[in-house]
């Protein structure tokens, strides 16, 4: 043999396949790799401005068949029959829904039963399938790497970008791996993994990076759980989170409307099949969580790096040794009205927030149902549950988990962002105190001077029960305890008035 | 897009490590439908503070941001840029971006100036030292200069050249259109497809 040719046999990791099968025009002499984009999610917040791009350069948006829309940042979670309340929301939901027509983009608008939130959508529709490039103006599009797919949020020069030519010039991201091995204890979730790994690596250990998270505890997760990991990808300062496909993957795809069907299916899922890891792929960076000793993971601060098991206190700024992290952690306190010390656990919360692209699904409604199934909410607490997709909501309903949150004292809400960002009226007045199954706990993101611990939706549900940051795992000890937080039976009360 | 080739401005210090993008630009503001005119949201909450640093005399006519790590984290919102750019911003020091941050930036020529933590140091104290003073930044040569000091910044090649050459993004991607049709002709139909709705 004298010559060979160069066949590239190299091992690569899921997101290089995913990325090499995407490549328009390879970029040379440090140039940026031009990719194609398979799906353009698209809400009220981050278009507007694109649209007007194109009008104004006389552009088509090039493939309208690989776009979709969908109201969702700013839309009430009550009275959703009337008209918006306030003039500023309206007008970008109206704006919206002129440039759809004008450009004919499909349009899930609120009232119509697959509107929701952008990230709850996409996958709900069959959409979102592994091995594709999904982008949408909103950080949390990291969401949909739960597939397999490369899914990267991006500015609104790049909306209008991607509507104009449907690729994006881009540098190929560096490789880390996040390993979490191990079984989870009941009463942790994908919520306390993805929480646990931003305090480890810090909110900017991930720039530039995509994480591919993987090991035992990950592939156990089903796919609410991946997405819920994915989803905070970007907390960690990282574009895209990913989780290579497997038969839990292609279970939850197969069926749903836009999933591929026949011969298309068998293709799919053969090419689906060799998207994960190869053995040897080396990443840039490699990162190691032990599930098994994981708990309840909460935070106190306002990053969400700034986060401690439940179990433990609030940390003292004057034991960390970087100086910006001290300095971070005391503004934090002083914002947060919280004392180093202080257990995490006495912490009294004045609301609780069920919802977010993090933790809205059907399986984190359910999961927080039957924590409270029976029980009777803290009285210094208000419950907002809000479905991330009116679906969800069907679905939640068709299940009696409404009636369930309803007779908690929660109240039950129609689909959207809502709290996790305070664009319509949900929002915390200030010095409120939300545990919040939402993502980012920064400085008045749930309203002016409101302060937010990111928490999981059992946590949620638990804190809500008892008033103050709570897991499961409490309700277990109170009931040892001979305290029990259920509602009062007024059917027995009212028997033994009658007797 | 307007050039940037040197660039010469006051220099405001933001000693603050983690400025994500709802400090940038709260989601308040989001609800414009417009690109310009975001200049009385930029750090809207800390702006009511008449102690914060963008309150203060001189540096309310600052257009050279030197800010703590991790700026720009956080939201993908491109209004946080607008905002810097429509206060007066022509340039962000920082020794860590967000990512999708940096990008916009790349896009409204705001340049996001890449900075080793311990220069960042020596620029604020050039800056305590002489508050008022103006920074020049050289984008051949990715230098500033404030006062006697002069440290270096790093951004990457191809954004240089196009901040330098103000070019415009999709301009230089139509110029690969046949390219994306090509591509567009071998793309598997499995693949998802929006349209017909199901």
């Amino acid at each position: 043999m004298t010559e060979q040719i160069a066949v590239d046999v190299r091992p690569r990791t899921l997101a290089e396949k995913v990325w090499d099968d995407h490549v328009v025009v390879r970029g040379e002499d440090g140039n940026p790799d031009l990719i194609y984009i398979d799906l353009h999610l698209v809400h009220e917040v981050t278009s507007p401005q694109a649209f007007d791009g194109l009008r104004l350069a006389g552009r088509p948006l090039r493939r309208v068949d690989l776009t979709i829309a969908t109201e969702d940042h700013n839309t009430p979670t009550l009275n959703i029959d009337r008209q918006i309340a306030d003039p500023t929301s309206r007008i970008q939901i109206e704006t919206l829904r002129t440039n759809a027509a004008e450009f004919g983009v499909r349009l899930h608008s609120l009232g119509d039963k697959e509107q929701g939130i952008v990230h709850v959508v996409g996958p709900q529709l069959g959409l979102t399938m592994p091995g594709i490039t999904v982008v949408c103006g909103d950080s949390h599009t990291s969401t949909h790497g739960a597939f397999g797919a490369m899914a990267f949020g991006i500015g609104t020069s790049e909306v209008e970008h991607v509507m104009a030519t449907q690729t994006l010039p881009l540098k190929p991201f560096k490789t880390m791996a996040i390993r979490v091995e191990g079984e989870l204890r009941p009463g942790v979730t994908a919520k306390d993994i993805i929480l646990a790994v931003i305090a480890k690596i810090g909110t900017g250990g991930g720039q530039g990076y995509v994480l591919e998270f993987c090991g035992s505890a990950i592939r156990s997760l089903s796919m609410e759980g991946r997405m819920t990991i994915c989803n905070m990808s970007i907390e960690a300062g990282a574009r895209a989170g990913m989780v290579a496909p497997d038969e839990v993957t292609f279970e939850y795809v197969r069926g749903r409307d836009h999933a591929p069907t026949g011969a298309d299916w068998d293709e799919a899922v053969a090419y689906w099949k060799t998207l994960p890891t190869d053995e040897g792929a080396v990443f840039d960076a490699e990162v190691f969580l032990d599930a098994t000793d994981l708990e309840p993971f909460v935070t106190w601060g306002t990053n969400p790096g700034q986060g401690v098991l439940l179990s433990e206190p609030v940390p003292h700024p004057a034991e960390m040794s970087d100086p910006n992290e001290r300095a971070a952690a005391e503004r934090a306190l002083e914002y947060m009205g919280l004392i180093a010390g202080t257990p995490m656990k006495d912490i009294p919360v004045d609301t609780v927030f069920l919802g977010s692209c993090t933790n809205s699904r059907i399986e984190d409604l359910r999961a927080a149902a039957e924590v409270v199934r029976g029980k009777k909410k803290a009285d210094n607490v208000r419950m907002l549950v809000v479905p991330g997709s009116a679906r969800v909501r069907l679905e939640a309903e068709a299940e009696g988990l409404d009636q369930i949150f309803q007779d908690f004292g929660a109240e039950w809400r129609f689909a959207g962002c809502s709290m996790c960002l305070g664009m319509n009226p949900d929002q915390l007045a200030p010095g409120e105190r939300c545990a919040s199954t939402s993502n980012r706990n920064f400085e008045g993101r749930q309203g002016k001077g409101g302060r937010t611990h990111l928490v999981s939706p059992l946590v949620a549900a638990a804190t809500a029960i008892r008033g103050t940051l709570s897991s499961p795992w409490d309700l277990q000890n109170d009931a040892s305890q001979g305290i029990t937080h259920d509602a009062q039976d007024t059917s027995t009360a009212e028997r033994e008035a009658a007797l | 897009m307007e050039k940037f080739t040197t660039f010469t401005g006051i220099a405001a210090p933001l000693e603050r490590s983690n400025v994500d993008t709802d400090q940038i630009i709260p989601a308040v503001y989001l609800k414009r439908v417009t690109k310009t005119g975001f200049e009385d949201a930029l750090f809207a909450g800390w702006r009511q503070d008449p102690e914060f640093v963008l309150n203060r005399a001189p540096f309310q006519g600052a257009s050279v941001l030197v800010a703590g790590p991790d700026f720009g984290t956080g939201s993908s919102r491109e209004h946080a840029v607008w905002a810097l750019r429509d206060f007066g911003f022509r340039a962000v020091l920082s020794s860590r971006f967000g990512d999708i941050f940096r990008g916009n930036s790349s896009k409204q020529g705001l340049l996001a100036a890449q900075v080793e933590e311990a220069d960042i140091a020596k620029v604020w104290a050039a800056i305590e030292a002489n508050p008022g003073v103006e920074v020049t930044i050289n984008l051949e040569e990715r230098s500033v200069r404030v006062s006697d000091l002069t440290v270096g910044f790093s951004i990457d090649d191809y954004t240089r050249w196009r901040l330098m050459e103000g070019l415009d993004d999709i301009a230089l991607t139509l110029r690969n259109e046949h390219k994306i049709t090509e591509f567009e002709a071998r793309r598997q139909s499995w693949r998802p497809q929006t349209l017909p709705v199901k």
